[in-house]
């Protein structure tokens, strides 16, 4: 986490303010003080802080959340670092990641948890770990939740294997309800799956693949919910979410008052399982891209409120594991630095998608997934994490020039109309591409 | 990564109809007894990660009838053996000197990733579950020899049409020169998705529809470890999909009929129908080396 130096104040000036925690969005000056919200006041009502930010046509909304990241450390850190994974947060206008605890070895103890937590990681945005469910990830015996809470991790998964055992996840679901954890679940039949390097559909046929279907993911959160239903406070988040039939499912369960979440990918609500061309190793990632009757039920759903959030699943991988035959090739894309230019142009340019619900489901949203208490607004007193973006500057996005260590993009060279135009953790500009600082 | 060098043949589905058919003329011109050296001086590179009868001799055959050099590289008994990848392989065999690689692998799409990598041509000889080009090549280039033209005629595709690159291969190119293709097989074989390869297939899984009327019947193997598991038992597959005299008389009576090999006597043919006159099971690995032949000479940019 970044250091807790004192930052003095910060005035953001002339910007439009989205709050969705708060109901608000209008014309809105923001006054950040000791790393902390002071003073929301209409325009030109707030005077005399050591800084000003002009944010005159910007959009000025709370720090943004990504629930689903891939930092890689421990272990991994030859396709990312803490570091290096929190800079390309920074440059994506997130302020708050949280890393998933498939590394070598996997998070599944409070030691680790406080490891990642460690200031010598060098993190320049908030990272909140999730840890294990199991031991090892090995869907069998449970973690000590309250320990690993008590380090630090907001959520359990075993990210990239699905607990598939339903007496394990009955377990994890109770043992979460006790002390409000969510439990994250990466929805996969993988009896269903074994070999398979696509989605199942005419291209997963025309390129000889074998494909995975949707009722592999569906199932299990239909499973998942049925028994999330029976546990009382129990809490189920589904990561990534690729299916129409999953969606009906997290539909139909927040209906009947379950408390299921569920994120959605931009990768996902973009593309398509026929965009994997010939066998382009940029766009396998597990999910992995579904049909189009998929994407529009993701895109109905981000509209209509059933998606909580979008996450990116920002998974970083080094050349020789992506430059490779497509079957053998790893899964996963990288996505912090792409995310908020492919919901504005995508969501909001093209399916008219309100900025107020973006920003809903870049804050307010994940926070409450894993209760991440006072931030996702800028209520004042909350933290002083603040993005600040321009819905209508285009940009092109060059992998090369990316802090991550991974250039594993499927979006290297996309046009993109809106871009951050500053991130802000703790009071302190951390990154900007707008204007200059004015001290007064 | 770069576009595969011109010559290379990767796969029929994104090949031209008149690159097809230059392909077929110059086969008809090749004669593997009395070949001209076309190739002197010139190094075709084999590697084959998978086994292979047909497809390594056929082309080690029409590569040295036409005075090549031919080296022949298994990932058995090789650095690949070692974890060495497919792409450092390939810069190794051009390294070595290759002017033209001939490879069969496991993984769909292989071929194409090394042609996107190297400065010299790639033949796939098959690639996973996906395309297996020569074969359909010289599968048209047998038909060619005892029907006019591809255009209207009736094929039946009957077998593991899921599991094969034969009839990938051999689904685009009969349906770019507008033959009528039934698909025919169980659902295990033949998914619904399958429909979506080419405009205008049609599907039976009744093998007596798809075998009436037919001007050339293609047989698939079925490899029984993969009816494991699946609902369809073998003695079913053979009940309901072998090919079999009574059923191959249902189509035209100057029908071809043809398959790829290895055949599985008794499992997806009986005995009498791979031995039957309609037969083109032989001529088509005779066939073989001819196509091979004109593929080469036109990866090597000797195609006169």
């Amino acid at each position: 986490m970044t250091s807790k130096s004192q930052t003095g104040s910060l005035l953001i000036k002339g910007g439009h303010l989205i709050d969705p925690a708060a109901k608000m969005d209008r014309a809105m000056d923001l006054l950040l003080r000791d790393g902390r919200v002071a003073e929301v006041a209409h325009p030109g009502k707030l005077k005399g802080a050591d800084q000003q930010f002009d944010a005159r046509g910007l959009i000025v909304a709370p720090g943004f959340i990504d629930l689903h990241v891939h930092l890689r450390e421990p272990g991994q850190g030859y396709k990312e670092t803490i570091a290096t994974g929190t800079a390309a947060a920074a440059m994506g206008g997130f302020t708050s990641v949280c890393c998933m605890p498939n590394t070598s070895p996997v998070v599944d103890s409070p030691e680790w948890v406080g490891w990642i937590l460690h200031s010598e990681r060098g993190a320049v945005v908030n990272v909140f770990p999730i840890a294990a469910a199991t031991q090892g990830s090995k869907g069998a015996v449970l973690t000590d939740f309250r320990g690993l809470q008590q380090a630090g991790a907001v959520g359990v998964s075993d990210d990239g294997k699905p607990i598939l055992d339903n007496a394990v996840m009955a377990h994890a679901l109770r043992a979460g309800s006790e002390i409000g954890f969510p439990v994250i679940q990466h929805a996969e039949d993988t009896r269903m799956t074994e070999n398979c390097a696509m989605h199942e559909g005419p291209t997963s046929f025309r390129l000889g693949l074998h494909g995975m279907k949707g009722s592999a993911e569906s199932s299990i959160v239909e499973r998942d919910i049925r028994l999330a239903q029976e546990i009382p406070g129990a809490r189920l988040h589904v990561a990534h979410l690729s299916t129409a039939d999953s969606l009906r499912a997290v539909r139909t369960g927040k209906k009947n008052g379950v408390r299921v979440t569920c994120e959605v990918t931009p990768h996902h609500f973009t593309l398509l399982d026929s965009d994997v061309n010939d066998y382009d190793t940029h766009r396998k990632m597990n999910p992995p891209l579904r049909s189009e009757a998929d994407r529009e039920a993701l895109l109905m759903a981000l509209a209509d409120g059933t998606v909580d959030a979008i996450a990116t699943d920002h998974a970083p991988h080094a050349p020789h594991e992506k430059i490779i035959e497509f079957e053998r090739a790893m899964f996963g894309i990288t996505g912090l630095e792409t995310a908020l230019g492919l919901a504005l142009t995508r969501l909001h340019h093209q399916h008219k998608i309100p900025l107020s619900r973006i920003v809903e489901l870049f804050t307010s949203g994940p926070a409450r997934v894993v209760d991440l208490k006072g931030r996702g607004t800028l209520a004042v007193g909350s933290p002083a994490d603040i993005t600040i973006f321009d819905p209508r500057k285009k940009w092109k996005y060059n992998a090369a020039a990316s802090p991550s260590k991974s250039h594993n993009t499927p979006f290297d060279g996309w046009q993109f109309t809106g871009n951050v135009g500053a991130t802000i953790v703790d009071g302190r500009i951390i990154f900007r591409s707008v204007g200059r600082d004015s001290v007064v | 990564m770069n576009d595969p060098v011109r010559g290379s043949l990767l796969g029929v589905e994104h090949m031209d109809a008149s690159e097809i058919l230059s392909i077929l003329k110059l086969a008809r011109g090749m004669n593997p007894l009395k070949a001209r050296p076309l190739l002197r001086g010139k190094r075709v590179l084999l590697l084959f990660y998978e086994p292979s009868t047909r497809t390594r001799s056929s082309f080690e055959v029409a590569a040295k009838s036409m005075g090549a050099m031919t080296t022949l590289v298994l990932s058995s008994g090789s650095s690949i053996e070692k974890g060495e990848s497919l792409l450092d392989t390939g810069y190794t065999l051009r390294a070595v000197g290759a002017d033209v690689i001939v490879i069969r692998h496991p993984h769909a799409g292989a071929p194409l990733l090394m042609a996107q990598h190297l400065d010299i041509p790639v033949v796939n000889a098959g690639d996973g579950m996906h395309e297996h080009p020569s074969q359909a090549l010289l599968d048209a280039y047998t038909i060619l020899k005892h029907k006019k033209t591809l255009k209207g005629l009736h094929v039946a595709i009957v077998g593991d049409i899921y599991h094969s690159r034969v009839a990938r291969s051999a689904i685009h190119l009969l349906s770019k020169f507008g033959a009528k293709i039934t698909l025919c097989g169980p659902p295990e074989f033949l998914p619904e998705i399958a429909r979506g390869l080419a405009p205008g297939l049609k599907i039976s899984r009744n093998v007596e529809d798809g075998l009436r009327g037919a001007d050339v019947i293609m047989v698939l193997r079925v490899q029984k470890e993969r009816l494991a598991g699946q609902k369809i038992s073998l003695q079913e597959y053979i009940a309901r999909y072998q090919i079999t005299m009574p059923r191959v008389r249902l189509a035209k009576k100057d029908a071809l009929l043809m398959h790829p090999g290895p055949i599985i006597r008794g499992l997806e043919l009986t005995w009498e129908v791979a031995d039957c006159p309609q037969s083109a099971i032989v001529e088509e690995v005779v066939n073989g080396v001819p196509t091979r032949m004109a593929i080469l000479a036109r990866a090597l940019g000797k195609a006169r």
